[in-house]
């Protein structure tokens, strides 16, 4: 028998129009896929603030540890040739 | 979520992060490591600022099935239905802290968290809707303005969206002062009645004088609060009395004037033996309000019960196949 709860939390990711990359909105409270998905609608979008919507089980989710920012991010600073400014084109090249 | 550790740093080391963060005015995140302290603090503010989101639908709700219109009605539907959102939007944001939308509620009902000491009035008329929307919606958004730049990310994120909400509630309820005060004086008289009931509780809801609550404290210290209550409630009479004079509508204050030298207007005392009054239990509608949502919570149980049912049958269904 299932007792009373606030049931799962599930992570709100909102496209706000088509081609845009998918945003964290918040999160909902809902017990499957589809309640997630209306809530979803009904919390975060009341004025057509997206045009698709993707819910996760707050728990699937796996997050970096912020203590390690350092040692996940630093390394790219040093690598500059990945940049395209760090390239000596030729005089007079157009269009590169 | 699941945090995926890679490094074990010491936690004092960690704590120094916090620190800096907040020296160069970066928003905290969930999982960065934070003093207990300022934990503790966000968790009280959010959840009693979630909890005044939804018990300031009762007044308004009051007026649902009686308001003069079908537009009129729409609107406040729409409304209600935003604070309702609002709600929904901070409990998500302080459950980042660690704590469960579940425990919120059993500190709202058990009367150990608070909500908004203006939501412990009736609304009486017709006319206090426009008065709500007004006064009691434009006092909240300079506080929410403000918290817009508070340091912890969930909460100002959540403050972000609200503010784009909350201008149409502002306008929605002078537009219905705006209407009485045009209309018979029967109606006037509801306007300036709700305007004299209203203006004294919003000053109220900045919280007591700076004096009485210095500056200095943590909540400043670790920017979750950008400006003072007086600094706040200032900004609102500002703008406040103006909008009242353009709509020809007495502030029952006969203190109040203009200030040249300071750029502002000065207010007469406000009655602090009263709000202490009301915050300690003893306003007209205290008990009424929480007994309201322990009975719509409780009568809501067999919902959530059921889709928790429904839930672990599919869930049967399919480790079956
Ligand atoms: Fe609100
Ligand atoms: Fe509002």
């Amino acid at each position: 028998m299932a007792t009373d709860s606030q049931l799962e939390i599930w992570e709100v990711f909102m496209q706000s129009k088509s081609g845009a990359n998918y945003i964290h909105a918040g999160s909902v409270h809902a017990s499957d896929k589809r309640m997630a998905l209306q809530n979803a609608r009904d919390t975060y979008t009341r004025r057509g603030e997206g045009t698709s919507i993707w819910v996760v089980p707050a728990t699937a989710i796996v997050a970096s540890d912020p203590n390690d920012s350092e040692m996940l991010f630093d390394p790219a600073n040093d690598k500059i040739y990945r940049m395209p400014t760090f390239y000596t084109m030729p005089e007079g090249a157009k269009a590169i | 979520m699941e945090l995926l550790k890679h490094s074990e740093e010491e936690n004092e080391e960690s704590l120094k992060h916090f620190e800096e963060k907040i020296e160069r005015g970066d928003s905290i995140e969930p999982r960065d490591t934070m003093p207990e302290a300022y934990r503790k603090h966000l968790i009280r503010q959010m959840s009693q600022h979630a909890h005044s989101e939804v018990i300031g639908m009762q007044p308004e709700g009051n007026w649902i099935t009686r308001a003069p219109s079908l537009r009129a009605r729409q609107i406040l539907l729409a409304k209600i239905q935003d604070e309702g959102g609002h709600g929904l939007y901070l409990y998500s944001a302080t459950e980042t802290l660690g704590i469960s939308r579940d425990e919120m509620i059993a500190q709202l009902h058990a009367g150990k968290a608070k909500y908004s000491n203006i939501f412990n009035y009736p609304a009486l008329t017709w006319a206090d809707i426009g008065a709500i929307g007004w006064l009691v919606d434009g006092a909240a958004i300079v506080n929410q303005v403000s918290l817009q730049r508070t340091s912890y990310g969930p909460y100002s994120r959540a403050m972000v969206r609200i503010c784009k909400e909350e201008s149409f509630h502002q306008r929605q309820g002078y537009e219905i002062m705006t209407k009485m005060i045009r209309g018979t004086s029967e109606q006037q008289q509801m306007a300036q009645d709700a305007m004299n009931r209203w203006w004294w509780p919003s000053l109220m809801m900045f919280g007591p004088h700076d004096s009485e609550s210095p500056h200095t404290g943590d909540a400043f210290r670790w920017r979750i609060k950008r400006h003072s209550n007086d600094e706040l409630r200032q900004k609102f009479i500002d703008k406040t009395v103006q909008q009242a004079e353009v709509i020809g509508l007495t502030i029952p204050d006969e203190d109040l004037k203009w200030n040249e030298e300071k750029g502002h207007y000065d207010h007469g005392p406000i009655d602090w033996d009263e709000f202490y009054r009301v915050i300690t239990g003893n306003g007209p509608c205290n008990r009424q309000r929480i007994a309201h949502h322990k009975k719509v919570h409780d009568d809501g149980a067999w919902v959530r019960i059921a889709a928790a049912a429904y839930r672990e049958r599919i869930k049967k269904q399919n480790d079956n196949q």
